[in-house]
């Protein structure tokens, strides 16, 4: 095994370990996703106006919202912290590897095994007693996964930038404080972005947290073409690659300034 | 050639300071006041390969400072470091891949996930082919007797197993430089020795370089031949422990034991610095007096049961040394 796909492999068994925080975590998404629902219910009786999605396919966007949480980059890495805190993280610096594609492999990590475990007791439920479909097509259940695939590369860039944020912060209360905020409205998890002012959606679409869930999903729905799903793949990629190389300046960067905590 | 070369390190840190208290930390908000800490203040040493090295000095005087820019994670602000031809920060990635580290108070396993997946891991990590990986691993097992430990998770271990796992795991690419920070701190007497045993079977038998920081004389004591003494950035002594002591002081102690509890016990070469019934303690300068004249005028003027000649302590040493800069 690369030393990266080691590190990854190591972090999702350890993360994969925290079954409890999963079930907990399904609960409170199944909770959550119920009230939200209730609101999109209402909301859709009290208009009389056609809206451009239908109630059923808002339904399936509202659960793979609560599904597919953790893919959201809104937070550092919980062990990156904890390390530059106490100073550990001298250890992840002697490695012979480098620092950035260390800290990359670990937000994928963090954004897949947490989902990985929360996302199967959600689909269950939901898609037996709460509305929840299944892809529109194989074609959409194919896009979806491509994706999916796409959305976990850039959101692990998108965290990787958190986490290095913690080099000149040290304790990322900061970061994590101002970022959820600005992350979960404009990927579309509170409001699908098939439902923003219209004016305000290609703005939207052009940020990279559209893509990280608003793109699966509406490939999930079926709403994306061929080349539509093809185009929307690319610009993933794009975001990714402009952020890894953003990344990775700032890690060379702070390298020489980098100061390890503790005696 | 020696393997490790420094020459005029220099680092200095900036720390922001705010008063105590309430009023202290709303003046902070406005005004920050920042205090520079040399940490290193041009030091300087070369060390060959094989050498097993004491680096010793009060808490803040800069010794894992020191050993932070020899392993490659921290960039000194001037002067010139070499390992093994390389300079540490500017070639991290080939650098670290020929060391080994362990710094005591810290872990560098995997909190859960049991010891063996952690040195799978670094097998990984520092692409260690895999018949040199089972052949290292396994000698270490053996060397530090790890084999009952293997499973448990990590966060499971008491500090003396932790402590023989983190030395293993620090090996397992087989570095011919280790540097340990502080390795016995907080273990007790047993995990101590164990850790000191398989330190000196490295060094003797592998031919590892080995850099030792510590506050425990016991390990310098039972380790190193050669001994560095640093204090606020500074170099105070290198040189043999034997040198270090006739630095500092040269006088012996002489413990006796009398027969009789009430005689009074005096010599012109030497003085009385404690006395507890019938043992007494004596200290005096061999180069005023012979240990063996001392011995003779004592045992013939007075009634002896038993005694015996040590140095002082080296913690005392150690102490005078830096007392001595401070004042």
């Amino acid at each position: 095994m690369t030393p990266y796909v080691a590190i990854l492999s190591g972090r999702f068994r350890t993360l994969l370990q925290y079954r409890a925080a999963a079930f907990a975590g399904a609960g409170t998404q199944l909770f959550w996703g119920l009230i939200r629902m209730m609101i999109f219910d209402a909301f859709y009786r009290s208009s009389a106006a056609p809206q451009p999605i239908s109630l059923s396919q808002t339904i399936t966007y509202i659960w793979l919202g609560q599904a597919m949480l953790g893919i959201l980059p809104w937070n550092v890495d919980p062990d990156v912290r904890g390390m530059i805190r106490t100073g550990s993280v001298a250890y992840e610096l002697l490695r012979p590897l480098d620092l950035y594609a260390l800290w990359y492999s670990r937000a994928v990590a963090q954004r897949t095994a947490p989902t990985l475990l929360r996302s199967i007791p959600i689909f269950i439920v939901a898609g037996t007693f709460f509305g929840l479909r299944a892809p529109a097509s194989l074609f959409a259940l194919a896009a979806w996964i491509l994706t999916t695939a796409g959305a976990i590369l850039l959101s692990a860039a998108i965290s990787s930038l958190l986490t290095i944020s913690l080099l000149w912060t040290v304790s990322g209360e900061g970061v994590t404080r101002l970022v959820p905020g600005l992350v979960i409205a404009l990927s579309g998890m509170i409001v699908p972005i098939q439902l923003f002012p219209e004016w305000s959606q290609p703005l939207v679409r052009a940020l990279p947290f559209a893509q990280v869930v608003d793109t699966p999903f509406r490939a999930y729905l079926g709403t994306l073409g061929r080349s539509e799903t093809a185009s929307a793949i690319v610009v993933q990629l794009a975001w990714t690659g402009v952020l890894v190389l953003f990344g990775r300046w700032l890690v060379a960067r702070a390298a020489r300034r980098l100061v390890v905590q503790g005696g | 050639m020696p393997q490790i070369v420094v020459e005029e390190l220099r680092k200095t840190f900036r720390v922001a300071e705010r008063q105590a208290g309430a009023w202290g930390a709303v003046r902070g908000l406005v005004q920050r006041r920042q205090r520079e800490v040399r940490a290193l203040d041009g030091v300087s040493f070369a060390l060959d390969a094989g050498e097993m090295v004491g680096y010793i000095g009060p808490n803040g005087a800069g010794k894992s400072t020191t050993v932070k820019v020899l392993s490659g994670i921290l960039v000194p602000d001037s002067g010139r470091c070499e390992v093994m031809g390389r300079t540490p920060w500017q070639d991290r990635v080939a650098h670290v891949s020929g060391i080994g580290v362990v710094f005591g108070q810290r872990t560098q396993l995997w909190w859960d996930l049991p010891v063996i997946e952690s040195f799978d891991l670094l097998r990984d990590i520092y692409r260690v082919p895999g018949s040199d990986y089972l052949r290292a691993r396994d000698e270490l097992v053996d060397l530090l007797n790890l084999a009952p430990l293997l499973d448990t998770p990590v966060r499971q271990l008491s500090l003396g197993q932790r402590m023989r796992c983190d030395l293993a795991a620090s090996l397992l690419h087989s570095p011919s430089i280790l540097f340990l920070d502080e390795p016995t701190i907080g273990l007790d007497a047993v995990s101590k020795l164990a850790v000191r045993g398989f330190v000196k079977t490295l060094n003797r038998q592998r031919g590892v370089t080995v850099i030792l920081t510590t506050h425990d004389m016991d390990d310098i004591e039972a380790l190193c031949s050669r001994v560095i003494v640093i204090g606020e950035g500074r170099i105070l002594s290198d040189g043999t422990l034997e040198a270090l002591r006739g630095r500092v002081s040269r006088e012996r102690r002489l413990t006796i034991d009398l027969v009789d509890e009430c005689e009074e016990v005096e010599d012109a070469d030497a003085s009385v610095i404690r006395r507890e019934g019938p043992r007494v303690w004596l200290r005096y300068d061999p180069a005023r007096v012979s240990t063996a004249d001392l011995i003779a005028r004592v045992t013939s003027r007075h009634a002896v049961r038993d005694l015996f000649v040590e140095n002082p302590p080296i913690e005392e040493i150690i102490a005078e040394l830096y007392g001595g800069r401070e004042g």
